[in-house]
């Protein structure tokens, strides 16, 4: 069954193209949807909504043409907007119950969706305050309860972790998931950062400028991003720890790009390092340890949209991680 | 909260819902009767029941004087004012009603950018604007009217002629019902106009009072240098001067105007039609506010 799909589908302003002949096809699950601010994400979005004609080609949601089933499709569809959209003076439960009867929920189980929809999200006893006081986090859940709590079809969530602090982050991408594996509704969520859907959605689409870029599984894009920013201060013994520790992770069998990145001042370069699984980090962390140095941070690359444009471009670092990846395998 | 949520979650289990989904036309009800009642501060904060029902407290004191008066005073044989007169002397409490309750009802939608989430779901801009400007329009009525119902009543309580005060009755009415439609439709469009509620307050009264202002003064000038023509083509220029014009020519009303030169039923058809044209005037304007304030 196809949740999205798209043929051709263009949408030209007078001065710009937002999209430029997209043709996606698109299942059930969670699809990330990455592309660059002024990508042509939230174009699609509004087409897919059935609020914005598209230029040419045609597009169909749940199966039925934006053109003709507008309505139809919205009724289905739950829509979580990127912006601010809560009005500050009215509690969650005030506001969410609204949202469900203008979805054309009746008033009894637009009160009863809104009870559940927010347990769900996360939001107990702070649904009867004002929405005002609520931090960040909690107005995400409140947008993302309006756009569930009539059961859709699907969701569209237009960068859904935006302002969001790291654990808000997590906590918010593992809703996204349960969306799907707990509460049976697809998902097209949209970010900038392709290192965060890789490890929500199970596939993803890639756009800049309006044109397709990439679209496949995420496993495709999990062996690229799976490299290790290693940072490691010098000691006495070893005045330079990079290099020692490199030559160290080399012979412990462990594949590290060619490149090397500018540390945080006073200490070293960073090392990138590529994580096959668990193991390489208890490698790399009981190396340090050996060596008896100081390791300064080990963290996971997130990768940003434009590594992939690289990648497709020109001969790049990225390309040269790649290969030195599948050289290591 | 992340471990404790996620199991207590996973226990309850998500319920899909399978039962009817009512679709535009019942979206649309639901956001008039939700808009209606705003305007008079239902379903939200008691700060903000105070001023609107303040207002139509003061709105109807009136109405239940000159029925005590009616009543009391033997005798008497009519109320002491006509009904059509009664919005006319009371249009400030209007006008007041108006800025206060047209911004809350759309400036808020578009100041927090609540409108893309009305138009992702099954209701389009027609509804919206509909909805919110038949709520405006019925919540005025609701002000004007009450108080005509109270002297109607009274009236017939005094045993006043029935036919006589039944007749004045369904005149004063389709008078507020016009005024309602009229002031309603200037009101949103001014408050749709900002995001800012407190523009939004001040373009209204400034909409409703600088003409009013100005076209007095021009009739009172008209009137004391004798140029009495002038005076019924005056009226036209302020919204409530367009209302006593037209109910003057139809409705059987005594004009306001400097020496109650009212406009003659020729004359009243121009009113009429400019008072139909702002009407459907606001109407076109909010459509084109909302095309650009979708998603």
């Amino acid at each position: 069954m196809t949740v999205i799909a798209t043929e051709s589908l263009s949408k030209r302003y007078p001065r710009v193209t937002a999209l430029d002949r997209l043709s996606l096809d698109i299942g059930p699950g969670v699809t990330g949807l990455v592309g660059a601010n002024g990508a042509g994400k939230s174009t699609l979005i509004k087409i897919l909504l059935g609020l914005s004609p598209a230029t040419e080609g045609s597009a169909a949601v749940l199966g039925l043409d934006v053109r003709t089933h507008g309505s139809a499709i919205r009724e289905r569809v739950g829509y979580m907007p990127e912006h601010d959209c809560l009005p500050p003076d009215v509690s969650a439960t005030e506001f969410v119950v609204h949202m469900a009867r203008m979805s054309g929920l009746p008033p009894t189980a637009a009160r009863e969706r809104t009870a559940d929809t927010l347990r769900h999200v996360g939001l107990y006893e702070e649904r009867y305050r004002p929405i005002g006081g609520y931090s960040t986090g909690m107005k995400q859940r409140v947008k993302l309860a309006q756009a569930l709590v009539h059961d859709p079809q699907l969701v569209l969530l237009d960068e859904p972790t935006n302002g969001l602090d790291p654990v808000g982050r997590d906590e918010m991408l593992g809703l996204i998931r349960r969306i799907h594996t707990d509460f049976g509704i697809s998902v097209l969520v949209t970010s900038h950062l392709l290192g965060e859907l890789e490890r929500t959605c199970d596939h993803v689409v890639v756009v800049d400028g309006g044109k397709l870029l990439r679209s496949s599984s995420t496993s495709d894009f999990t062996q690229i991003t799976t490299t290790l920013a290693v940072e490691v201060t010098d000691s006495d013994t070893h005045p330079d720890g990079t290099a020692a520790l490199r030559k160290a992770l080399t012979e412990a069998g462990i594949s590290l790009h060619v490149g090397e990145e500018q540390g945080l001042p006073g200490a070293g370069h960073i090392l990138l390092v590529e994580a096959t699984g668990e193991e390489t980090y208890d490698t790399v962390r009981d190396t340090v340890a050996d060596l008896g140095i100081g390791l300064v941070r080990m963290e996971q690359r997130r990768h940003h949209i434009a590594e992939v444009f690289r990648d497709n471009d020109q001969p790049s670092p990225t390309v040269q991680q790649k290969g030195a990846g599948s050289d290591g395998a | 909260m992340a471990p404790d949520t996620s199991t207590q979650i996973h226990n309850i289990g998500y319920r899909s819902y399978d039962g009817p989904r009512l679709g535009r036309a019942y979206a649309r009800k639901s956001l008039f009767s939700q808009s209606l009642r705003g305007a008079y501060g239902l379903g939200r904060s008691a700060k903000s029941k105070v001023l609107p029902m303040l207002l139509f407290a003061v709105m109807c004191v009136p109405a239940l004087i000159i029925v005590a008066v009616a009543i009391a005073v033997p005798g008497s044989t009519d109320l002491p004012i006509k009904y059509t007169t009664y919005a006319l002397t009371t249009q400030v409490i209007i006008g007041l009603f108006l800025a206060s309750q047209a911004p809350q009802s759309v400036s808020r939608d578009l100041r927090f950018k609540t409108v893309p989430l009305y138009f992702s779901r099954p209701i389009e801009r027609v509804d919206y604007v509909v909805a919110k400007y038949a709520a405006m329009a019925s919540a005025l009525f609701i002000l004007t009217a009450t108080p005509l119902v109270i002297m109607w009543i009274g009236s017939l309580l005094a045993k006043f002629d029935f036919a006589h005060q039944t007749k004045g009755f369904g005149q004063g009415l389709v008078s507020v019902l016009l005024l309602s439609l009229l002031f309603a439709g200037l009101g949103l469009v001014m408050a749709a106009l900002t995001p800012r509620r407190g523009f939004g307050v001040a373009a209204i009264i400034a909409v409703l009072l600088i003409p009013f202002g100005a076209v007095t003064a021009v009739q009172g000038i008209a009137y004391s240098t004798g140029n009495t023509g002038a005076i019924e083509w005056m009226g036209l220029f302020s919204p409530i001067t367009l209302i006593d014009g037209v109910q003057t020519a139809f409705l059987g009303a005594t004009s306001a105007f400097p020496g109650g030169e009212g406009p003659s039923a020729g004359v009243g058809v121009v009113y009429l039609l400019v008072a139909l044209g702002l009407i459907v005037g606001s109407y076109a304007a909010l459509m084109a506010r909302y095309r650009k304030a979708g998603l």
